[in-house]
């Protein structure tokens, strides 16, 4: 620094003199701008709810594009249906409502896709238009939009479509063929003829199922790439999986001629779909770190459950939204303890 | 070998060589000065010099009384042209004193000082700093006699330096350590006395590399100073997350560091108390790091208390045409400004320039819960649901989850993918909590 300040003895004013009062610069005459006043902070992460939206779009294509391979152009067609069926209800009840438009977020094309991913591959497209003005209105506006649903609105239409429409939503076709034979799925077959699916179909997925839910190669890949960007919570998928992993063991310990193996209730179902984008949908899921290891935990327990003892062969759907009904509760009774409130010392 | 740190926290981009490497510049003395008669937390001072009066550097010009209090000094030589409110620098209009430069600068050294401060008692040391008008500089301007001087039946046993300056942009800490590094040894072995501490710790962050090792340099003949590099995470330098990071003690909620034995004091008034005791330097001028994109020379400046930010920019080569949003202090945590007009107070680290290029309203949505928010906030808090119950004027919830904790560091709302103005609502919710205690009390 250039000033140095020596020692002074108490009482002599010794101090370093600065040149006389002068200044390089004319007096003050203060600008006349208007500047920009908010709260702090004054700088933000390039985050944006309609990038992780894209991010969820972008992780599903690897699942899309094996969903076409599998089941023709067809599967193409009903995920275009099933988009514009639930971006224009939504911008319709927005309309309606006199709401400002919200379909730029992009949420109501993440909520279509989801939807016909979890669809039989035959599935009429009126009834997937149908399923995608359910997940949309019931699922979501009526709730209060984006942010504000309780339930994941694709798994909510796709329960509407499941209740009301039992024999088209339960009827499988075999993938890569032509007049679409049908056939069923490798839970179905196992629950009721108790025949198993060689592990490397489960994993490409050329199985029977579910347009996108057959390929636990493809979802991963997508999945991984979302868990990369920090726009699922890790905690979920890994929670949900080694739970449904661990309590199926046990059961296929103790009877292994009447329980499936704990690789095959990895990789048949919509397990992988679930666990990697229907159970880390940030809406309906907790924000608390230990709230996620619960939601995916309960989660598997309950997956587990229906498909060993249910009436239903699959039971991805109803696990995910029986958590998403808990996880106000969830968030409620895990909020971190706050910093210095736990004895540390 | 891993740095020590604290959990969550964000990692804002530094933007810290704009002003880095540029050696503390002295400002020529401003034509005239806006002094607030108070620039401190506590009680306000009075003025005790007249209009029309002419003053001295150093001069008291105002003082307060009770415990939380200081002094403020006149920082030009010259005439007082008056005494009335003018725009301060957090928005309101405060009582200042109006100075203009007139005659020959002389500056007034504070009196009574002992000839070797290593024989001067801990009352007359707290005295001089109280006399000296020493207060937080990392902006908080807490009067630091106070804190020095902590009730009994709290023992402290560590002094902490903060060097962390974790504000991006900001970098005049980090030019005082390389600068003034014999000072600040020499504001430590002060501390350590007042004190009666028997080891001190110098946290600074990893991207100030040079900083430890000069500092290290300097202290190598003093064991029981330890210089800490810590890693580069926002808000490292705030008081509760240093100590954690470096002691592993946690403050408790409504707590102060002297609850866990510790006393942290920044860089700046480290070396201002050194300047003080030794020298007879009253707090009269502070360095200020004027820097962002849209300033036209990025600077760290030795200014005098007073000087309006007008003339500091000019001293910097003015804003550029760009200019948008001129902040005091750093920008996760410090203050927008709408005028220029407002002065340099004890508090401003730091004067950050933005162009529009930083200023795009980004749109609002709602929270879609993705937790972002929780896995940032240093306080373990839950930002979302504070500013949602704050904002719906919830506010016994919002208490019940720990609003008071919130230490406003923004951390919350820079990860915050809705770009909901959280620190805005919590600190409103805080604000009304606040008074409602304050009514209630005085029922």
């Amino acid at each position: 620094m250039e000033e140095k300040i020596q020692k002074v003895p108490a009482g002599e004013s010794q101090m370093p003199k600065v040149a006389p009062a002068k200044t390089s610069e004319s007096p003050s005459k203060p600008e006349k701008r208007a500047f920009i006043l908010s709260s702090s902070p004054h700088i933000q992460a390039e985050e944006d709810v309609a990038k992780i939206m894209r991010a969820v779009v972008y992780a599903l294509l690897p699942t899309a594009v094996f969903g076409i391979y599998f089941f023709g152009w067809r599967a193409l067609v009903m995920m275009l249906v099933g988009i514009a069926a639930a971006v224009l209800t939504e911008a319709l009840l927005n309309l309606v409502q006199k709401k400002p438009q919200t379909i730029s977020d992009g949420s109501a094309v993440v909520t279509g896709l989801l939807l016909v991913l979890t669809l039989p591959p035959s599935l009429p497209y009126w009834m997937i238009i149908v399923g995608a003005f359910v997940a949309i209105f019931i699922g979501k506006q009526l709730f209060g939009g984006l942010g504000y649903n309780i339930f994941n609105p694709a798994l909510l239409g796709r329960a509407f479509l499941q209740a009301s429409f039992p024999i088209p939503m339960t009827t499988w076709t075999m993938p890569r063929t032509i007049d679409a034979i049908t056939t069923a799925t490798p839970l179905g077959s196992f629950k009721f003829e108790k025949t198993l699916t060689p592990y490397l179909n489960l994993f490409m997925g050329n199985v029977g199922g579910c347009v996108g839910e057959t390929s636990a190669l493809a979802i991963i890949i997508g999945g991984l790439f979302l868990l990369y960007k920090k726009y699922a919570d890790w905690r979920i998928p890994v929670s949900y999986l080694t739970t449904v992993a661990i309590f199926g063991s046990l059961f296929w310990l103790i009877n292994p001629a009447k329980y499936p193996d704990p690789i095959f209730h990895l990789f048949s179902g919509g397990l992988m779909l679930g666990a990697f984008f229907m159970a880390t949908d940030m809406v309906t899921t907790p924000v608390t770190p230990k709230g996620s290891w619960i939601f995916g935990i309960g989660a598997g327990i309950i997956l587990v459950i229906i498909r060993l003892f249910g009436g239903l062969p699959e039971g991805v759907m109803y696990s995910i939204l029986l958590m998403n009904a808990f996880t106000p509760l969830i968030n409620r009774y895990t909020r971190p303890k706050f910093f210095g409130e736990a004895k540390h010392v | 070998m891993s740095l020590k740190t604290f959990a969550k926290g964000v990692h804002p981009a530094e933007f810290k060589s704009l002003s880095e490497d540029k050696p503390i510049e002295k400002m020529p003395l401003p034509s005239e000065v806006f002094i607030p008669l108070q620039q401190h937390i506590g009680a306000p001072c009075t003025p005790v010099v007249e209009k029309g009066q002419m003053v001295k550097t150093g001069q008291v010009i105002g003082k307060s009384g009770g415990f939380v209090s200081s002094t403020i000094h006149a920082t030009i030589t010259g005439k007082i042209k008056t005494i009335e409110k003018f725009p301060h620098p957090l928005g309101i209009n405060v009582p200042m004193v109006n100075i203009m430069a007139e005659g020959e600068e002389e500056l007034l050294p504070l009196e009574n000082l002992p000839e070797k401060w290593e024989n001067a008692s801990r009352e007359e040391i707290l005295d001089i700093i109280l006399r000296a008008g020493i207060v937080g500089l990392g902006g908080a301007a807490f009067p630091t006699q106070v804190k020095l001087n902590p009730p009994k039946g709290k023992s402290i046993d560590t002094f902490i330096v903060n060097g962390c300056e974790c504000e991006p942009f900001l970098t005049a800490d980090h030019r005082m350590m390389l600068e003034q590094s014999q000072e600040l040894l020499t504001g430590i072995r002060i501390i350590m006395k007042v004190l009666n501490v028997k080891r001190t710790f110098i946290g600074i962050e990893a991207n100030k590399m040079n900083a430890v090792d000069t500092l290290r340099q300097a202290t190598k003949s003093f064991s029981e100073i330890t210089v800490v590099p810590l890693k580069v995470k926002y808000p490292q330098g705030a008081e509760k997350m240093l100590i954690d990071a470096i002691l592993n003690r946690h403050v408790p909620p409504g707590g102060l560091p002297l609850d866990v034995g510790v006393v942290v004091q920044n860089v700046g008034t480290t070396i201002a108390i050194a300047q003080a005791v030794t020298a007879g330097k009253p707090l009269i001028e502070r360095v200020v790091t004027v820097t962002g994109d849209a300033i036209n020379e990025p600077k760290n400046v030795l200014v005098r208390i007073g000087t309006s930010f007008q003339q500091l920019l000019d001293f910097c080569g003015g804003l550029t045409n760009n200019a948008a949003k001129i902040i005091m202090g750093g920008p996760m945590m410090g203050v927008a400004q709408s005028s220029l007009q407002v002065p340099v107070i004890k508090a401003t680290s730091g004067i950050v320039c933005l162009s529009d290029k930083y200023t795009q309203a980004k749109p609002i949505y709602p929270c879609i819960q993705c937790g972002n928010c929780v896995s940032a906030c240093p306080m373990n808090l839950l930002p979302t649901r504070l500013a949602r119950y704050a904002e719906v004027g919830n506010l016994i919830m919002a208490e019940n989850l720990g609003i008071l904790n919130c230490i406003e560091c923004g951390s919350c709302a820079f990860v915050c993918p809705a770009h909901i103005p959280l620190v805005q609502q919590i600190r409103l919710g805080k604000l009304q909590i606040n008074e409602l205690k304050r009514k209630s009390k005085s029922i």
